[in-house]
């Protein structure tokens, strides 16, 4: 709790709340969908895998959401907040709900994001708030592998056969206008910035854009034109799909208040 | 889709100084996602420093049916086993 107050003299509380549950968010969702996979992707080792990146992505999660509660100062604990807040509250990108397609579009998804998420968390690393740089140096590990991986497959599949070529071209045009809202900044982020607490997200924006044009390439797959870029989710404001996502995730919480294990 | 891939067989050191253990197989179209693979499978409780993999297929074996001729006359010849020297006092505990 000392921590805790510290990070609340820097910066406005409320600002450090939204870009830690931002954080928290992006992980917990886009570790639930790819949990969606287990026992059912295409091989027993890529099924393993992806199960770990999983794992990892909700490991992250209680990480940021735990120390979110902290600074909220409501005694929130990280299972509160993941498991007992509605679709208006999570402020995940919408890129980390969008369904997840067939396994191509997954690994799509998951190397446009683990770019982001790359490069996010090495902003964040260099942290003024030591407990934000402590969490980022821990998960830029295990992000620096789900990027190698899902690099190399995004150009196994791309480069790969005929309908495999064409699979990746499609779910690249199809997740492609989900990834602007990435180096949007929200009211909070420019707070942040302006304090050394967080990068501002669009200063990641041209080397996301070099890391995925070199890997698009590499995939021999065409980088779509930015045009019309959806986003919402930093501000609550989500796609359909994501009270599908919760009302799964959370059934359990919902139905039986208090339950564990 | 996996029974298209070759099968491989993987070896993991577990701690700097010991040598690499066989622990498994697994399937891979090539030998860098072999490794990612064996990674996956096989390391996911902190089990290794260091990962091998080798094709299956190119691992020669011994054929299970020359079992006999190949290791059981070695039974019979307990003097190839360093048992029946006396030890000198001097050279201690071996």
């Amino acid at each position: 709790m000392v921590q805790a107050t510290a990070m609340q003299a820097v910066v406005d509380r409320a600002a450090l709340f939204d870009f830690l549950l931002g954080m928290g968010d992006n992980t917990l969702i886009l570790g639930h969908r790819l949990s969606e996979w287990c026992g059912h992707a295409p091989a027993l080792e890529e099924d393993i895998a992806l199960a770990n990146t999983a794992l990892d992505l909700i490991g992250q999660t209680q990480l940021w959401l735990g120390l979110a509660g902290e600074v909220e100062g409501k005694g929130r604990s990280a299972d509160d907040l993941a498991y007992l807040r509605d679709a208006r509250d999570f402020r995940n990108l919408l890129l980390t709900e969008r369904p997840n397609g067939d396994y191509g579009g997954t690994l799509m998804r998951q190397f446009l994001f683990d770019a982001w998420h790359y490069l996010a968390l090495k902003g964040l690393r260099s942290s003024c708030e030591p407990r934000i740089a402590a969490i980022a140096e821990k998960a830029s590990k295990e992000v620096a592998y789900h990027l190698e991986r899902s690099r190399d497959l995004v150009i196994r599949l791309g480069d790969g056969t005929a309908e495999s070529h064409a699979r990746m071209q499609e779910a690249l045009v199809d997740i492609w206008p989900y990834t602007g809202e990435m180096f949007v900044s929200a009211a909070h982020d420019l707070v942040l910035a302006a304090a050394g607490v967080a990068p501002e997200p669009e200063s990641l924006k041209a080397e996301w854009h070099a890391l995925a044009a070199e890997t698009l390439r590499a995939a021999t797959l065409e980088k779509p034109e930015d045009r019309y870029m959806h986003k919402g989710g930093k501000r609550g404001l989500h796609t359909e799909h994501l009270g599908y996502v919760l009302a799964e995730m959370q059934f359990l919480q919902r139905a039986y208040p208090g339950a564990s294990w | 889709m996996s029974s298209e891939w070759p099968l491989w067989e993987v070896f993991i050191r577990g701690q700097h100084g010991l040598n690499h253990r066989h622990v498994g197989s697994l399937h891979a179209p090539d030998a860098e996602m072999a490794i990612n693979n064996a990674r996956d499978v096989y390391t996911r409780r902190n089990e290794g420093v260091s990962i091998w993999v080798v094709r299956s297929s190119d691992i020669a074996a011994s054929a299970p049916s020359e079992k006999g001729p190949l290791f059981e006359p070695a039974n019979a010849k307990v003097y190839r086993h360093p048992t029946f020297f006396d030890i000198p006092d001097e050279a201690g505990h071996m």
